[in-house]
């Protein structure tokens, strides 16, 4: 498998959740995407952004274009914030520690073909995201 | 700042949402429409979303909020002109909107708003005109 655009985006401020949304919609067309799978990795990533911001302290986006017997998006993100305690506990729907609605990491997850995620508390939280074409 | 403007229409208010909202836009607005139907004494709200390319979590709370809040002051919000691919993911999401009632277009929706408040003036009588 190939990867062929690497490249990071920072996300600390709210208007990052917005160059987020902006690129990987924009490199998910590249891709060939439907319209409803790029509608829904975009809002995966908005979900993940805003929680690496809130509830990481800010971290930085990676973004991959996978080309290998099957054309996909790899996101990672990542942030060195307090991490999560309760892995499953906080994929759990209408599970918050802040004031949302608790379904970004859940949902974010339903959004995507691959979800992993590796936390340790103290140390920071890393989710991948795939969706593939 | 940069504001998202609010049109008055007679009873109703219209609102365009026409960028990619940052969070903190996207709570400004609710916190004016707020204000301004408490104001203008608006008996609906009509939120165009036909330009928004997604609604997440956070854009679907402030819509949840902005018809639950107007509701308390006595008026109608519906939401118009969501993308179908925007209406899969936020359902796929685990969000359904309840609470704001949503029509195809503008025309239907205001429509919708029209018939909402002759409805609760035959039925209640009106102490508003």
């Amino acid at each position: 498998m190939a990867v062929l655009v690497t490249e990071t985006l920072p996300v600390k401020a709210e208007s990052d959740v917005v160059s987020v949304r902006r690129r990987v919609r924009e490199m998910s067309a590249q891709l060939g995407f439907t319209l409803v799978d790029q509608t829904k990795v975009v809002t995966a990533a908005s979900e993940l952004a805003r929680n690496t911001i809130i509830h990481g302290g800010g971290g930085m986006m990676q973004l991959e274009t996978l080309n290998g017997p099957r054309v996909g998006l790899r996101l990672t993100f990542e942030d060195k914030g307090p991490g999560i305690a309760d892995i499953a506990l906080a994929l759990r729907d209408g599970f918050t520690t802040g004031s949302g609605l608790g379904l970004g990491l859940g949902g974010a997850k339903r959004l995507v073909t691959d979800f992993d995620i590796a936390s340790r508390p103290g140390e920071g939280t890393k989710i991948i995201i795939t969706r593939w074409k | 700042m940069e504001k998202i403007p609010i049109l008055r229409m007679g009873d109703f208010l219209l609102v365009t949402i026409q960028v990619d909202m940052h969070d903190r836009l996207a709570m400004a607005l609710q916190d004016d429409l707020t204000r301004m139907i408490s104001d203008t004494e608006a008996r609906g709200v009509l939120i165009d979303i036909s330009s928004l390319e997604i609604v997440d979590s956070f854009i679907g709370r402030m819509l949840g909020n902005i018809a639950a809040m107007s509701r308390v002051l006595d008026a109608n919000t519906v939401v118009v002109g969501m993308q179908p691919a925007v209406a899969i993911t936020l359902v796929e999401l685990g969000l359904s909107l309840p609470g704001v009632r949503t029509a195809l277009n503008v025309d239907a929706g205001m429509e919708l708003l029209r018939n909402s408040v002759n409805a609760s003036r035959e039925t209640y009588g009106s102490t508003r005109n």
